[in-house]
């Protein structure tokens, strides 16, 4: 840098300075943060890059890794409780059908008994005669006990 | 008798070897983040060298290159605002390990504890700048640079440089003013 220009640089320095400033005490904080900021830099700039880019790698991997497991095991775990919530309605489905058909069994049985004991009581017409004659029987029997009576 | 691609490949070598640290210096003190200022580095001087044979010598390299490491930084910023959800994989250190590296000068137990807890209101005080004001102030205090190098590396005009680093400078002797 030629010494003209280190001139007006010290000059321009020098109105800055009017324009900002810095008394003792600000003047040490932006020191020591000037030092402190130079230093972190210097040991992030020198720090082995390979080792922690490998670092980061294998942090990414492990990450990786563990989203997966826990996504595999979730869609496994889901498919499974899927499965066993179908299973289990399906169970229900039959179940219910069961009890349908058993339902419509029993209604049968009894229509069937119903229609039994109907044809039941209308098929003896042949023996007509003889439940007269027990009816006739049963009056007479009741008639004699009230004469008595 | 070396050839001028040859020749001009070695310039740029020789300025990437020469301000390669200053640029991530700054980039960190930007972001206080070591990997995303690696990072940011890296764009930095590949753009510079794909831009490097339009490189009139206008300003001083240095200054060229803190601009375009300004615009990358600006860039980042703004990216990853309208991307709200990469907030996530912020990296930046907090400020008090930032505040951390030590000055090696201070000797006394005392004096190390002073300027640990001045650099870290220093950077508290950083912290609530604007982009712009923060920018100013780092390329000042921390790169040394002088107010037309600002002005050069920023795109603004000296006067707009002064007023920025006169907030800057407000706010940091607030901060330093009420902790005392």
């Amino acid at each position: 840098m030629s010494f003209k220009n280190e001139l007006d640089r010290s000059q321009a320095g020098g109105e800055d300075h009017d324009a900002l400033a810095l008394d003792p005490a600000l003047k040490a904080a932006l020191d020591n943060f000037r030092q402190s900021v130079h230093s972190w830099s210097e040991a992030a700039y020198n720090r082995p890059r390979m080792q922690v880019a490998s670092r980061r790698r294998l942090w990414r991997l492990a990450t990786g890794w563990a989203l997966g497991c826990v996504l595999v095991a979730g869609a496994v775990s889901g498919g499974v409780y899927g499965r066993h919530l179908k299973q289990a309605r399906a169970e229900a489905v039959l179940e219910a059908e069961h009890q349908r058909q058993l339902a419509a069994d029993r209604e049968a049985e009894e229509l069937m008994a119903d229609v039994d004991s109907d044809i039941s009581r209308q098929v003896p017409s042949a023996m007509e005669p003889l439940a007269q004659l027990m009816a006739e029987d049963e009056s007479n029997i009741s008639t004699g006990k009230k004469k008595r009576n | 008798m070396a050839t001028a691609q040859e020749t001009a490949a070695q310039e740029f070598t020789n300025v990437v070897t020469a301000h390669r640290p200053q640029i991530f210096r700054f980039l960190l003190a930007s972001t206080r983040d070591v990997d995303l200022a690696e990072t940011l580095t890296q764009e930095c001087f590949l753009k510079a060298h794909r831009h490097w044979a339009g490189f009139r010598g206008e300003s001083t390299a240095m200054t060229w290159l803190m601009r375009i490491a300004i615009n990358l930084q600006k860039d980042h910023w703004r990216n990853r605002r309208m991307q709200f959800w990469r907030h996530t994989r912020n990296n930046s250190v907090d400020l008090d390990e930032a505040s951390e590296w030590l000055p090696s000068g201070e000797s006394s137990a005392e004096q190390k504890v002073l300027a640990h807890e001045r650099v870290g209101q220093v950077w508290k005080a950083v912290e609530d700048l604007s982009e712009r004001q923060r920018t100013v102030f780092l390329l000042r205090f921390v790169e040394e640079l002088e107010l037309t190098e600002i002005a050069h590396a920023t795109g603004l005009n000296e006067g707009t440089v002064k007023a920025h680093l006169s907030r800057a400078l407000a706010k940091v002797r607030g901060e330093l003013g009420g902790r005392r």
